[in-house]
């Protein structure tokens, strides 16, 4: 009888998940991140984290608005974001899947920079399973190198972690070759030992290289150092003990180079070295890009340019 | 359910192979980013008695370090007798002649203007503490600085509200009191120690440690241009003789000592059969208690800024880990790995996380415990880390495997040295936690609330942090219990020991 209850139903899925992966002490993830704010990066160490952080931005445009002509002129940026020839290109462009194979005409087969796809019903995920996974596969085989998908949340404060998982996995054999993404979509989780908790539910099906990735970019709060700091940890925990090395995309609301070199900061103090580059972390952001181009012109030349030379407007690529 | 792939069945197909590793190494390293704000240091500083700076009687003068290079950074006076003697008198007549008669609200403005100086001042001062004392950077600018203008502040909103200190009795000041304070954290131990004095309408003679003069002159100088009448507070430096001078004197009504228990000890016995009011703020071997249900990476972030905190120079300092056995190789994995990134330089360098050690002696005492702990066979650990050349520095510490008899379990170390013990039940990790001459802080990490409230009670220590460290603000008082001494520092109780009860 007792067996029966502890077996039994959504409670104890979740006793059980939650109890492997152990809490978070919002105060205590807080404090931490808050030293990350304090470090003071200057000079060569700037110039070098910009430059990185350059390489790990997915370029994305998410609009209802969005045509082949804002897709193209985004993939110029894209391979080539500044007139500067010795800034680097950035990983990857992120469209709807109606846009991907605009991209992929843009940027022509087998681009250094990859195309990343929001297929699964993006941003809310609630269509029927079967729909989402014909999504995944037409971007694929429209030329999506990458598919950023979104978990069913619906089911997670359900507390059907198998469900969740399945269709994790049920996407990921959809993807074939292409890297996986899950957002977790933080906002919606809403506590820290919930992220941790998603993110090994994720893991736990993904494979070496496949991302976890904080939000849609569509709700209220998105990135933040907090839920990027218990994302990272739980990498790192999965990792120690597994060996599988999981990769990271925060996204949506990293708008300026000083919060990016601060992420990077988190991840070279949290996972260390072999993080600290575009296949095991990415940025989701569109406005991020100028900022970083300007912060590098203003250590190339010692002073901030005009703001009309760098647009804010993310519109504008 | 069967079916939830989790770390438990990913990890069991790892057997046999070589443990994965993160690589901290210098693949982004940064650039040195030193603080350039202007010190402001005179070449000497005299005695500050009645208002003014004063050469001392005694003619003779000390050399202030800096512990990061060992450069000399200024010559402090020597206070002999007849220094401590006119600094009390001075004290004596301000007190009969304008504080002790001045309305609270009179007295508020002037610790307000006190409080507000030390804002506009505080990049000057904050390189001063660091450079005098060792403590990076970036915690004198953020704790040590900030934190004694909230004691000002905090202190200064009470002068005009005595009457509610203790309610349905009357209050008045003790007249004059002496007080001694360590160099752990000079500016912040002035600002603990003069507030609440200043507030209850007391004049004060304190003396700062040896090695570390420098900040509490700086606030004298403050001090005179926020035209506090002259004799209210006075400042006498020197070493031991000076400090003995102090408490020994028969004009003040009360010393009050934060210290070693060592001197406190002696202080208590040389003031026995005397009518002197006593607090005594003494040494520490704190218990960070980790149970196996803690969120844990934030309990190792707790335990890294518990000991390594003010290079472990603090008398809170949570010395003692006591992890709990089904999680301690865990915490411990993570621990090392927490300790890899941390920075160990240039007190100067904003990225800096630990400092110099504060003196020569301090170091040669961390490093005999340190030898004492590997000869009892306590295992040693760490990180990789290339110290300044110059300068006293001790690399991060921790020591496994350490049982209550060790050395490094009982006595205080003072330094970036935890010891780590571990624990089967609640019951075993009180037992643990008060078998130590001393009680004045202790941290239970726990996500289960109940179990908060029962150690809390359980505990014999002035404060028990829950799931944090090393939290300090001016409402909360702040002392020991057992040899860590008596008495409170902050919040109501911190003010009733500076007055009487009529």
């Amino acid at each position: 009888m007792v067996g029966d209850l502890m077996n039994a139903g959504p409670s104890a899925s979740f006793r059980r998940l939650f109890d492997e992966v152990g809490p978070v002490d919002a105060v205590g993830i807080e404090e931490r991140v808050a030293k990350y704010t304090t470090r003071s990066i200057k000079k060569s160490a700037k110039l070098w984290g910009l430059r990185m952080a350059v390489t790990m931005v997915d370029l994305t445009t998410l609009e209802g608005k969005d045509t082949p002509g804002k897709v193209a002129s985004l993939c110029q940026k894209a391979v080539h974001p500044s007139d500067d020839s010795t800034v680097p290109p950035v990983a990857a462009v992120c469209v709807y899947p109606s846009m991907v194979r605009h991209a992929r005409r843009a940027l022509g087969p087998g681009a250094k920079v990859r195309i990343a796809s929001v297929a699964t019903a993006f941003p809310s995920g609630q269509t029927a399973l079967m729909t989402r996974l014909a999504e995944v596969r037409a971007a694929v085989a429209d030329g999506a190198d990458e598919i950023d998908m979104v978990i069913n949340r619906g089911a997670f404060l359900a507390g059907e972690f198998a469900r969740v998982q399945d269709e994790i996995a049920a996407v990921l054999a959809a993807c074939g070759p292409a890297t996986l993404k899950v957002i977790l979509e933080v906002s919606e989780l809403e506590t820290y030992d919930k992220i941790r908790a998603a993110s090994f539910l994720a893991m736990g099906v993904l494979r070496p290289g496949d991302f976890i990735k904080t939000s849609t970019g569509k709700t209220t709060l998105n990135a933040t150092l907090g839920n990027n700091q218990v994302m990272l940890e739980a990498i790192r925990d999965f990792y120690l003990d597994t060996g599988m090395a999981i990769a990271m995309k925060p996204a949506g609301g990293i708008r300026s180079a000083k919060q990016a070199l601060q992420f990077l900061i988190a991840v070279k103090e949290t996972l260390g070295d072999a993080w600290l580059n575009n296949k095991r972390y990415r940025f989701g952001a569109s406005s991020l890009l100028n900022d970083l181009l300007r912060q590098i012109e203003k250590e190339r030349t010692g002073a901030y340019q005009a703001p009309y030379y760098f647009s804010e407007a993310a519109e504008s690529y | 359910m069967a079916s939830l792939k989790t770390i438990s069945k990913l990890s069991a197909r790892r057997q046999g192979r070589p443990a994965p590793e993160l690589i901290f190494g210098d693949l982004w390293t940064y650039d040195p980013a030193p603080e350039t704000a202007d010190p402001k240091l005179k070449a000497r500083y005299e005695l500050f008695i009645n208002g003014r700076f004063t050469a001392p009687k005694s003619g003779r003068y000390f050399n202030s370090i800096n512990p990061a290079n060992e450069r000399k950074l200024a010559e402090i006076a020597v206070a002999g007798p007849a220094d401590v003697e006119a600094a009390y008198r001075a004290a004596q007549k301000a007190f009969d002649t304008t504080w002790g008669k001045m309305p609270g609200a009179e007295r508020a403005k002037y610790l307000f203007r006190i409080a507000r100086l030390l804002q506009d001042r505080a990049r000057e001062f904050a390189v001063a503490e660091t450079m005098d004392g060792g403590k990076p950077i970036k915690e004198s600018r953020d704790f040590d600085v900030p934190m004694a203008a909230a004691h000002f502040f905090y202190h200064a909103g009470w002068a005009d509200k005595l009457d509610y200190v203790a309610p349905g009795r009357r209050i008045a000041p003790l007249g004059v009191v002496g007080q001694v304070i360590p160099w752990n954290f000079p500016l912040l131990m002035c600002a603990w120690k003069l507030a609440p004095a200043l507030a209850m309408g007391n004049c004060v003679v304190l003396k700062p440690a040896e090695t570390t003069s420098i900040t509490a002159l700086k606030l004298a100088e403050i001090i005179q241009d926020a035209d506090l009448p002259p004799g209210v507070v006075n400042i006498v430096t020197g070493a031991g003789e000076t400090g003995a001078a102090v408490m020994g004197h028969p004009i003040p009504a009360k010393v009050a000592f934060t210290g070693s228990t060592e001197v406190g000890k002696i202080i208590m016995r040389s003031l026995a059969g005397t009518d002197k009011k006593m607090t005594m703020e003494l040494g520490g071997k704190a218990a960070n208690i980790i149970f196996d249900d803690a969120p844990l990476d934030q309990a190792v972030e707790g335990i890294i800024n518990g000991i390594f905190f003010n290079q472990g120079h603090v008398c809170c300092a949570g010395s003692r880990l006591l992890v709990h056995e089904p999680v301690a190789d865990r915490v411990i994995a993570k621990l090392k790995q927490r300790m890899k990134v941390l920075r160990v330089g240039d007190p100067l360098d904003k990225n800096t996380d630990i400092g110099a050690i504060n003196s020569k002696e301090q170091l040669a005492r961390i490093t005999a415990l340190v030898k004492s702990g590997v000869k009892e066979g306590a295992g040693l650990f760490q990180p990789a880390c290339t110290l300044p050349a110059k300068g006293w520095y001790f690399p991060p510490t921790i020591f496994t495997g350490v049982s209550m008899s060790h050395r490094i379990a009982r006595e205080e170390i003072f330094g970036p040295v935890l010891s780590i013990l571990t624990f089967r039940t609640p019951e075993e990790a009180v037992e643990k936690a008060n078998n130590t001459a001393y009680g004045l802080s202790a941290g239970v990490w726990t996500d289960k609330g109940s179990r908060i409230l029962k150690m809390s009670t359980e505990l014999k220590a002035g404060v028990v942090w829950a799931n944090t460290y090393n939290k300090f603000d001016p409402t909360s008082p702040f002392g020991g219990y057992k040899e860590s001494g008596f008495g409170r520092e902050g919040g109501r109780q911190g003010l009733l020991d500076y007055c009487r009860l009529l």
